[in-house]
């Protein structure tokens, strides 16, 4: 089982909610070997969704050069406080997750 | 129940794996069905002049334009040269920060797809001194 992503969304004054993400996961490349030689096959997230109160507002598709525990940032328009960030991922096994965070402001 | 994956296009879309395989900017844009980029100044790009752990490098890439269609980020000596393919929609400014992997000194590129069809891009040159995709 993953560990959350962690979903901080901030309301500011100019109306813009900066959406900051760090989700936890290993990202392997498929490029590094281990101490006998052996290659570590590719583990990596491709697909991520963010909904905002379940409309979905962006999608992204990832390569295997992202880093591990990777961390995402964005501008929201037109969100309100208390408004729902939805973030979910899936990676190259099939593996899915999705959480969620209030727009603060 | 599995969650409902976003309905817009990029989630709809099967994964570009060719794209992602693509070991240099042109053959990712041809297996994404693009042309060839133009650099813009309307395309913005942030990186570190210098960065000291190729394992995690801060970039941040896209435009204040209106009608984008797709931000991509990529890495170009990378063994994937393709890090990311954003596709936001009108709620979302079209600029991205993430965290890539470089595994040695490289030239970083944001590349914009406009909703006519053009083909935008800004580059920078990175240098690295712990590379990062083997490490």
């Amino acid at each position: 089982m993953s560990d959350p992503t962690r979903i901080r969304a901030q309301l500011g004054t100019d109306g813009r909610t900066t959406v900051r993400i760090l989700m936890s996961h290993e990202m392997e490349s498929g490029q590094r070997k281990e101490a006998n030689g052996r290659l570590v096959p590719a583990w990596h997230i491709q697909l991520v969704t963010v909904k905002l109160n379940d409309r979905p507002v962006l999608s992204a598709h990832w390569g295997p050069s992202v880093s591990k525990n990777p961390f995402l940032q964005f501008n929201l328009r037109g969100a309100k406080p208390g408004d729902r960030v939805a973030v979910a991922w899936t990676d190259n096994r099939g593996t899915s997750r999705s959480d969620e965070a209030l727009v603060a402001g | 129940m599995a969650p409902l994956l976003a309905q817009t296009a990029v989630a709809q879309t099967p994964y570009p794996a060719g794209a992602f395989d693509a070991r240099s900017a042109a053959d990712a844009f041809r297996a994404l069905g693009l042309g060839v980029p133009v650099t813009s100044r309307d395309v913005l790009l942030q990186a570190p002049d210098i960065a000291e752990n190729g394992g995690s490098v801060r970039i941040t890439g896209g435009t204040a334009l209106s009608g984008v269609r797709r931000v991509l980020l990529l890495v170009d000596r990378n063994p994937a040269v393709l890090s990311a393919v954003f596709e936001p929609s009108e709620s979302v400014e079209p600029v991205f920060t993430l965290q890539v992997k470089m595994a040695q000194s490289a030239t970083v590129h944001a590349v914009v797809l406009m909703q006519d069809g053009r083909l935008l891009a800004s580059t920078k040159d990175v240098r690295v001194t712990l590379g990062g995709c083997g490490a």
